[in-house]
């Protein structure tokens, strides 16, 4: 027993720095996608929902690669604490941006896009 | 690994520029600000690890608390027009508010 979970923490100590990187990649990935979500997204509240992209999986993926490939527990309960804050404040911030832009009267488009490129109406 | 996560972070981070720069409202402008911030923490993190000193943790950890106040603050100002909201008591003349 003793012996398999030795096995089991030097396949975790070679396994963790590819592991690591391969997530925090993907997080970076969906940060740019994000990114070009807000430059490319017509209205406000689109954007709102590809900044949340940023927020939500690309932190996520991110701290938990950076967790993976850290040196003691210090700083994995620092980037715990990170992943914590952030998962209770951005929806706050989100829902604060949200109810500010349709209090000051700030109308979302709808209808099919179609109509709006036809009737010469930019965003 | 870590430094080209760091570089599609940063790259990220330029292109929430130019929509802080040129966004149509006002409230692009803030969410641009927000996500700015949020990519800052990640940014810093990732920086601590491909230097070699997690250490930078603790200034991520910072810069989340400040983005959170910060937005929340840009956003009440936006909304009153002044940090100082006056409060009115309910039922003026009869003083049981």
């Amino acid at each position: 027993m003793a012996d398999f979970l030795a096995t089991l923490a030097t396949g975790w100590e070679v396994i963790r720095f590819p592991l690591g990187a391969a997530l925090c990649l993907a997080g970076a990935l969906l940060c740019v996608i994000g990114t070009v979500g807000m430059l490319r997204f017509p209205d406000f509240y689109t954007r709102l929902h590809a900044a949340s992209i940023t927020d939500t999986s690309g932190a996520t993926l991110l701290l938990l690669g950076m967790a993976m490939m850290a040196p003691d527990w210090m700083v994995v309960s620092k980037l715990g604490a990170i992943f914590i804050f952030i998962y209770l404040t951005s929806p706050a911030s989100s829902h604060a941006a949200a109810n500010a832009a349709h209090t000051a009267g700030l109308q979302p488009l709808i209808g099919p896009v179609d109509t709006h490129d036809k009737e010469g109406q930019d965003s | 690994m870590t430094a080209a996560a760091l570089i599609a972070v940063l790259f990220g981070m330029l292109l929430l520029l130019i929509r802080a720069i040129a966004g149509p409202t006002l409230y692009d402008r803030v969410l641009a600000v927000n996500s700015f911030g949020t990519k800052t923490v990640l940014a810093l993190g990732l920086l601590g690890f491909v230097m070699g000193r997690p250490q930078f943790l603790d200034i991520a950890i910072l810069y989340a608390l400040i983005n959170f106040v910060s937005t929340i603050a840009i956003l009440k100002f936006f909304r009153y027009r002044s940090f100082q909201v006056p409060l009115v008591r309910r039922g003026q003349g009869g003083g049981n508010g």
